[in-house]
């Protein structure tokens, strides 16, 4: 690196730790600071290596967006191949409404079983928030327990998915049949909600490794708790996946 | 050195996103809501397009606040607004072709069937 550089960023380095608290957004950043006067290849090495700051959030937090959104993608490609297949059928798609019933009681219910998922990811989506808001408050204990119980439910919600899987694997559902319609429904079903519950089973124990971080006080000595709000990112985003396939897969 | 920077503009921004817990309360309310009306739509055995467009509503809401609360996308920055929920927008235009071809596909495999 040339020493032009060097010197550019040690000034702005300087004059910004000299600014109080608030005033980073009005102090001139690196960004505009030529990185170097080289040219040809090593000016393009220089070029990409000098740091710039595109997004003014830690960079955790900026890759775990620019994960979220390359997993949009994939969760949209399944489930756009899941809404070609169901368009192109000639066989009359399984009604989800009756399949996914449950005999409560006397009574035969519709779709409970997807209903009452729905609520325990709200339910966990919720906590996670929260935890996220004691976590910056520096609420330890808290902010353990509310992870912790995310983590709880999400356990909850992978369980009574392993529940729905084998009641659909006894009644015949296979990727390649079922007995009551087109067969692409077993396939669609078992690699969206598959995919999804490998999600969420990721983010049990994502969840679990953060919160013994915050219980032993790790992000105290970091000096921040913006692990916790990533790991609400992940976790949101898994509940945000999960009202796009209860809305199409489910409900449609 | 320049690490240090770019931390403590982090940090600084990080810390800055505490919000009001009854903001978070009332969007969870909001979600079950959301929810539960959804389940009614199957429930109640609504059918054509008044299904289909009250199910994509409550989804879009549900999502909505999800990601603007939740995920405090709408206290973000414009230019990370725009890099996170400018790209998905191209999905519609794969949506869009395979319906199209689901639709030629469902055809073709009728004049098949039929002859």
């Amino acid at each position: 690196m040339s020493e032009n550089a060097l010197t550019n960023k040690g000034e702005s380095s300087s004059a910004l730790g000299s600014l109080p608290g608030g005033a980073a957004e009005h102090a001139p950043t690196t960004t505009r600071e030529p990185a170097s006067t080289l040219e040809g290849l090593s000016g393009v090495v220089s070029d990409w290596a000098s740091d710039k700051q595109a997004f003014r959030v830690p960079w955790g937090k900026a890759m775990m967006w620019i994960f979220l959104l390359s997993d949009t993608f994939i969760f949209t490609c399944f489930l756009t191949s899941y809404m070609n297949v169901r368009i192109s059928t000639t066989v009359p798609w399984p009604n989800p409404s009756e399949v996914f019933a449950l005999n409560i009681g006397n009574q035969r219910i519709p779709l409970i079983l997807i209903a009452i998922m729905t609520m325990v990811l709200i339910t966990s989506s919720g906590t996670m928030a929260m935890a996220v808001n004691f976590g910056y408050a520096r609420h330890r204990a808290k902010t353990t327990a509310l992870m912790l119980m995310t983590a709880g439910f999400g356990a909850t919600f992978v369980g009574m998915q392993a529940f729905e899987w084998t009641k659909l694997i006894t009644e015949g559902v296979r990727p390649w049949g079922n007995p009551w319609g087109a067969v692409q429904f077993g396939s669609s079903f078992f690699m969206i909600t598959g995919f999804h519950g490998l999600h969420v089973s990721a983010g049990v124990i994502y969840l679990a490794v953060v919160a013994r971080r915050v219980w032993t006080g790790f992000y105290d000595r970091k000096g921040s708790y913006e692990t916790v709000e990533i790991t609400g990112l992940y976790w949101h985003f898994v509940d945000l996946v999960w009202v796009f396939i209860f809305a199409f897969f489910y409900l449609w | 050195m320049n690490r240090a920077v770019g931390t403590d503009a982090g940090h600084e921004h990080a810390e800055g996103q505490q919000h009001p817990l009854a903001i978070y309360l009332w969007i969870w309310a909001l979600l079950f809501v959301f929810s539960t009306f959804s389940y009614l739509i199957d429930y109640f055995h609504l059918h054509g397009y008044l299904r289909w467009s009250l199910i994509i509503i409550f989804m879009l809401l549900k999502a909505g606040f999800i990601v603007a609360i939740f995920m405090h996308m709408a206290w973000e920055r414009l230019a990370l607004k725009f890099a996170i929920l400018v790209p998905p927008l191209v999905l519609l235009v794969l949506i869009g072709l395979m319906a199209i071809e689901g639709d030629y596909t469902f055809l073709t495999r009728l004049t098949a069937f039929l002859r």
